[in-house]
């Protein structure tokens, strides 16, 4: 098991003690999660072989610092804090790895100081809308019924029942917080412009998705590639939204193989 | 003790198989399914007639709430039913509480300082201000408020309500959500500096520390009486205490379901459908939806998943029946003196000022809902008014309104 630990770093004017694990060993790639929180899982943990992970948690939901989001308004701050922490980690022209909610916020942080960014990797992410295929309200989903459909491929499978089986009181608290501080940045609907930004990215971008993602459908995915100059798509078979939990081995060496490429 | 009658003006016709055939009663049912424009017209009037017969037969105030895209209860705006009411009782010692103007989705909330001025104007000076952070379903999901936001614009939209009455000068707004260059407030509240304010709630910690602070009254609408309001009730006495606060009882409202007939076994038969009506189908919420992440702060929500009371209360409604919502006394029938001792337990043992009514439940008929008003303002309500007015001036109501026999005694 890869040695991970909890780096602090103070940003935004010492307002916020972001806390950014860290682990592995290598060249070194970010990781923003989604809007369930950030778990140190087997497909980090694959990564991790090769490369220095650095996975901040989304301010607010670190664990006895709740409060920490109240101290971003809007979008517009948290993009700026981002890039503001990938400084104070001496992260420049670094891979940022997201997921969901994590995927939207790489994108906009490559548009918006596009030297920060080398690499791009886009899973299953929120931030583009269209009327014929809305993204699903995540956050009025009930974990017992709707949550295992629209997030996994196999909603009875035994990763369903791991996932969304016995409600833990804090596991079910941390999992409600972080929805709430990551919800704050695109509530009701997940579109705050980021299709009039996409076009300044200009790290190479790779697109990953789920081929049965019922939360955002993977007909985005060619919404994304055609905004991003020369993006490529992948598309994982018999995978959901969650793709990561559902195959970490082989996301994990797709994305290895994309980062490898003029490295 | 004050005592008032709340009407939440439901609709009172839904299909018997409503909770089989439809997700939720909230955001989500389909209108031209379920309902009739002209039918929902006689519904409004019934809530009028209802509201203003309890004004007639001596009802202290009568109170009115915002809800929006539901059965439940839908006056989405009710400043426009407490005009009507305003209007139909001049002359009458009657309140128009408004449990009110939802502040987080007013844009911008200074139309509520308005509206409220225009109902004080109205009334001549009979307001009560009710200013309620509204629920998650009608302000995250119907009105597209941010969660996490709900509570600090409440914040800043009462800042901005009280200022605006109670300012001389045409002063700038720099808020966080709202920017006005010129604030000049027309027309202005008749009370002075402002009408009373309560806080409406359901038992949320921050709101509280909020309304103790402010030396408000804390309203607590809850549907599932008092032995499952208690423990909380006791923690909001506990903050008012930390808070240097006195304990006179009119910091206090509670909201109580009543059915009065002669018997016990006769309001059983008039009551009893009405009562399952009420939790089966105008409770039918996925209750994830009751908080959308957000919209309790960590703290709130922490206790609230820790000490799952009223939530398990809530997800065992279907579960129940009359027999069952009587025994736990979620609601109070029976006759007039089995009504009385109940009230009377709830009102000392909660140690409650402002009690409130919903005399109208669920699928009630209107001739129904007249008749349990009639019965209980003659039968039940003068053995409860003397309480606390020995020792207690009730703070958190028009000044023009307030007990004679107080005003005479403290005078």
């Amino acid at each position: 098991m890869t040695e991970v630990t909890d780096r602090p770093v103070t940003v935004w004017q010492n307002k916020i003690n972001a806390n950014v694990k860290v682990g592995g060993s290598g060249s070194p790639v970010v990781f923003l999660h989604g809007a369930g929180g950030l778990f140190w899982d087997e497909f980090l943990e694959t990564l991790a072989g090769n490369h220095t992970i650095y996975a901040p948690e989304h301010p607010g939901t670190t664990a006895g610092d709740p409060d920490a989001v109240a101290h971003l308004d809007n979008l517009w701050d948290l993009v700026l804090y981002y890039d503001e922490l990938l400084s104070g980690l001496g992260l420049r022209g670094v891979p940022v790895i997201g997921h969901s909610f994590g995927a939207m916020m790489a994108a906009e942080l490559a548009a918006n100081n596009p030297e920060r960014v080398s690499k791009l990797i886009l899973m299953c992410p929120i931030g583009l809308w269209r009327e014929d295929i809305p993204v699903a309200n995540w956050m009025t989903l009930t974990p017992a019924s709707d949550m295992p459909k629209l997030l996994l491929h196999d909603p009875d499978g035994p990763l369903a029942k791991q996932m969304f089986g016995v409600p833990d009181v804090d596991a079910q608290i941390r999992m409600i917080w972080c929805g709430a501080c990551t919800g704050k940045f695109v509530w009701p609907i997940p579109d705050k412009g980021l299709k009039k930004r996409l076009h300044r990215i200009q790290a190479p971008t790779l697109v990953i998705w789920g081929k049965q993602d019922r939360l955002v459908s993977p007909m985005y995915a060619q919404e994304f590639a055609t905004r991003i100059s020369g993006a490529r798509v992948e598309v994982v078979e018999q995978s959901g939204h969650l793709l990561t939990a559902e195959y970490p081995a082989r996301v994990a060496g797709t994305i290895e193989e994309f980062l490898g490429v003029g490295t | 003790m004050y005592l008032s009658a709340f009407h939440l003006m439901p609709h009172r016709e839904l299909p018997d198989d409503f909770e089989k055939r439809y997700p939720s009663v909230w955001v989500t049912p389909p209108f031209h399914e379920l309902a009739d424009a002209k039918r929902v017209g006689q519904y409004y009037n019934w809530t009028f007639d209802e509201l203003i017969a309890a004004a007639q037969a001596g009802a202290d105030g009568i109170c009115t709430n915002e809800h929006h895209q539901n059965a439940y209860g839908f006056m989405p705006s009710p400043n426009l039913m407490g005009s009507v009411l305003a209007r139909a009782t001049n002359g009458m010692d009657c309140a128009i509480v408004q449990m009110g103007a939802s502040l987080p989705a007013t844009q911008p909330p200074l139309r509520i300082a308005e509206e409220y001025a225009m109902l004080d104007a109205i009334s001549g000076g009979r307001l009560v201000a009710g200013m309620p952070l509204g629920t998650s379903m009608d302000i995250n999901i119907c009105y597209g408020v941010t969660p996490i936001e709900q509570r600090e614009r409440f914040r800043e939209a009462h800042d901005l309500i009280v200022k605006a009455w109670t300012a001389r000068e045409v002063f700038p707004w720099n808020g966080k959500y709202h920017q006005l260059p010129m604030v000049n407030l027309w027309p202005r509240p008749i009370q002075q500096p402002h009408p009373p304010i309560w806080i409406p709630g359901s038992g949320s910690t921050s709101t509280f520390h909020y309304t103790a602070e402010h030396d408000y009254c804390y309203c607590y609408l809850s549907y599932f009486g008092y032995k499952v309001a208690m423990h909380s009730v006791d923690r909001y006495w506990d903050v008012c205490r930390q808070k240097g606060r006195d304990s006179n009882p009119y910091r206090l409202g509670f909201l109580q379901l009543v059915g009065i007939s002669n018997t016990d076994q006769q309001a059983e038969r008039d009551y009893a459908r009405h009562v399952e009506y009420f939790y089966h189908k105008l409770l039918h919420i996925p209750a994830e939806w009751m908080g959308i992440p957000g919209h309790q702060d960590y703290q709130s929500l922490s206790n609230a998943l820790r000490n799952p009371l009223a939530l398990k209360a809530f997800t065992t409604l279907k579960e129940k029946r009359y027999k069952d919502f009587l025994n736990d006394r979620y609601v109070i029938c029976g006759s007039p003196a089995t009504v009385r001792d109940s009230l009377q337990d709830l009102v000392e043992r909660l140690r409650v000022g402002n009690l409130m009514l919903l005399l109208h439940i669920g699928s009630m008929p209107h001739e129904l809902a007249l008749r349990n008003i009639e019965l209980f303002f003659r039968e039940v309500a003068p053995a409860l008014r003397p309480k606390w007015d020995d020792e207690w001036e009730n703070r958190w109501w028009p000044a023009g309104l307030r007990k004679k026999a107080l005003q005479g005694a403290t005078a």
